[in-house]
């Protein structure tokens, strides 16, 4: 369970919210949305330690998450802005690579199942920076399916530069996330209904 | 443990990967390497002797500034197409993990100046004892000069200006290698020896071993903020 | 118990510690004047001609205090930083950034002394001597803190990025010193070794020691006074701030 009291966020002069708290059980998306440079990312960021809230604390089952980082970020998995992908390697090796850095044992035939899903096993093989930006991001979706075992999924802007088909695929792995009793935090500028078993909504900048 | 293990072997080879596909990035230094050491005899003239004399310091000076060339690369990239968030994420510790990252750039960058060190101390008339331990110097000393190297690249990483910063940073740090390293080649001309160099050398990598890779992933943390 | 404990907290704000040091800095700065005219009067006035050396040692009334407070400084300010940077004390990383410039102005100092005195000494304004080559090294440190903190511009990741430089670099300064004091034994360097050639009489040591006092005041002074710049500068958007900009 992650649990937030009191979170702040100042960015430069500003501060971009405080005062923020919530409780995430199994089975619960949270919804966090804005306007553009309302502090959805810095949330994000915040829930995944790599930036520390200017006040308030955030704990994972009851232990802040400093004090259980390792255990903590065993848990997590994030996707950012950015993909994480390097250019020079291809689908396959950055799906591969990126997956044993997180500690997630895969073999070669789940590797390519999820490519597979993705809609990239034909283009598995051709280095990363010639493909498209929808392509890319269907990489770092493939990592994500292959991350089921990290029950806390936290997801900056999932469905961005994807087309319907590949949204629709996306949506359909977050509730069979939920649904299997994970957790997913994201932000979204697209209206994507999601069925979850409980749903909390942050709306920043209000 | 195996996992820690596994994580670094994925970084180390993930980074050689990269680096056979872009062996410019590694030609690069390695040959500036090379120019700034064929312009001394150019700048100073071409007695024997002094070209003797000076030989050490100016090959461990010319590598000293390669190595420092080659940090911007460290962790710019990574930083730039989100694979260094997915490390500091990463269920193992993040300084093992740069531990990794700076072993596959001192295998990319600081071991091909060692190789290539011996023939450009050929130019400089150093004999084989002193081209020997010019080699030992080097193999001991540049390893600890992309562990305190990693610190600087992490600092000033994604600043504007950060290549001269970081020479301001580093450089400094790195005298004592370049005092011990030239020095070994030195003592070596005179006959001292250069055991206690070389041994002052080793202290310094394992000093270093243990000590940059925390503070690069401190550096880190605070750079990705 | 926690008695202390409280009061020390309440200095640590920013907010309180203004005032508190806007009180000291002129009391320090005085005490620092007093003890500079005293010292220099000892120097100048009546410490003997030292029989080697003749009239050009008496910098030394200046070199020395700065060399010593260039080094102590150094090492002031990256505890200031690590306090800073490990329990995430804002003020202690403010200290640090104020301290930084001091301490530079004090490596120059001993530099351009020691220059001063080496021309006399060795007929040159610069050999490569230990100290004088460490204390470059050590102006290199301060100037690569004071520039990687104005690099970045979100004041509290440029405290903790420079307090991680800072601390590599007070790691560094033995080592580097050790360094290259070996390095200069082994390339045979000139050293002016006051202690050694000359028995220093005691009114030299008097006149150093109520310098270094001074310079200790003025630093303590200066710092204070740089501090309270750095504290409205961070705080601005702060009410008591605020409510001092209305006041005056």
């Amino acid at each position: 369970m992650l649990s937030a009291i009191g979170l702040e966020c100042v960015r430069g002069e500003r501060r971009l919210f405080a005062g923020l708290g919530f409780a995430m059980r199994p089975g619960t998306l949270l919804a966090v949305r804005g306007a553009n440079g309302s502090g959805k990312t810095s949330l994000l960021r915040i829930l995944c330690g790599l930036l520390a809230p200017a006040a308030g604390t955030l704990t994972w089952n009851n232990a802040a998450i400093s004090e259980v980082s390792e255990e903590y970020r065993a848990s997590l998995a994030y996707l950012g802005h950015l993909n994480g992908l390097k250019d020079e390697l291809n689908a396959a090796e950055n799906l591969q690579l990126s997956l044993r850095l997180a500690g997630i044992a895969v073999n070669e035939a789940e590797a390519l199942a999820a490519l597979e899903w993705s809609g990239l096993r034909e283009r598995r093989h051709q280095p990363c920076a010639t493909l498209s930006q929808g392509q890319r991001r269907r990489v770092a979706l493939a990592r994500l399916k292959l991350s089921q075992s990290r029950s806390l999924w936290i997801l900056d802007e999932p469905f961005i530069a994807l087309d319907t088909a590949a949204v629709e695929r996306t949506r359909d792995l977050i509730v069979t996330h939920l649904a299997g009793g994970g957790m997913v935090a994201l932000t979204t500028h697209q209206d994507v209904p999601i069925a979850a078993p409980m749903t909390l909504l942050i709306e920043l900048g209000a | 443990m195996s996992g820690v293990l596994d994580a670094m072997a994925s970084v180390i080879a993930r980074d050689l990967r990269i680096a056979m596909r872009r062996r410019a990035d590694v030609m690069t230094s390695l040959i500036f390497f090379v120019i700034v050491v064929s312009l001394f005899p150019l700048g100073i003239g071409a007695d024997p002797v002094l070209l003797r004399t000076l030989g050490p310091g100016v090959v461990w000076v010319a590598a000293l500034l390669a190595c420092m060339l080659a940090l911007a690369r460290l962790f710019a990239n990574d930083h730039a197409d989100g694979t260094l968030e997915q490390m500091v994420l990463a269920p193992q510790p993040l300084s093992m993990l740069v531990l990794a990252k700076t072993a596959a750039h001192w295998l990319t960058t600081g071991l091909p100046l060692v190789i290539i060190a011996p023939l450009l101390g050929l130019q400089f008339n150093l004999d084989a004892e002193a081209l020997l331990i010019l080699l030992a110097s080097l193999l001991l000393g540049t390893p600890t000069l992309s562990l305190i190297g990693g610190i600087g690249a992490a600092l000033t990483l994604g600043l504007r200006g950060g290549g001269a910063l970081l020479a301001l940073l580093v450089l400094p740090l790195y005298i004592p290698v370049l005092i011990f390293g030239a020095g070994a080649v030195e003592a070596t001309a005179a006959a001292l020896g250069a055991g206690a160099h070389l041994s002052i050398l080793g202290a310094l990598l394992l000093g270093t071993l243990v000590f940059a890779p925390w503070a690069t992933a401190l550096a880190l943390r605070i750079a990705i903020e | 118990m926690t008695m202390p404990d409280i009061r020390w907290y309440k200095f640590s704000s920013p907010q309180t510690f203004y005032p508190l040091a806007g009180t000291l800095a002129p009391w320090f700065a005085i005490a620092a004047a007093v003890f500079a005219v005293y010292g220099l009067y000892i120097g100048f006035f009546l410490a003997p001609t030292d029989f080697q050396q003749g009239e050009a040692y008496r910098i030394i009334f200046i070199h020395v205090p700065a060399a010593w407070m260039s080094m102590f400084l150094y090492l002031v300010m990256a505890g200031w930083a690590a306090v800073g940077l490990a329990w995430n004390t804002r003020l202690s990383s403010m200290m640090a950034i104020a301290i930084a410039p001091t301490g530079a102005m004090m490596t120059f100092i001993a530099l351009w002394t020691g220059a001063l005195w080496g021309k006399p000494m060795w007929g040159a304004w610069w050999v490569w001597d230990a100290r004088l080559t460490s204390e470059l090294i050590l102006l290199f440190l301060y100037l690569g803190f004071m520039f990687l903190h104005a690099a970045i511009e979100d004041p509290r990741r440029a405290d903790r990025a420079a307090a991680v430089i800072a601390i590599v670099g007070a790691i560094n300064v033995p080592i580097i010193y050790f360094s290259v004091k070996w390095w200069n034994t082994l390339h045979q360097g000139a050293s002016v070794n006051l202690t050694r050639s000359s028995t220093m009489a005691s009114t030299m040591l008097w006149g150093m020691l109520i310098m270094s006092i001074a310079f200790w005041l003025y630093s303590i002074a200066v710092v204070l006074v740089r501090v309270r710049c750095v504290i409205l500068e961070r705080e601005r958007n702060a009410d008591w701030v605020k409510q001092l900009g209305a006041r005056t």
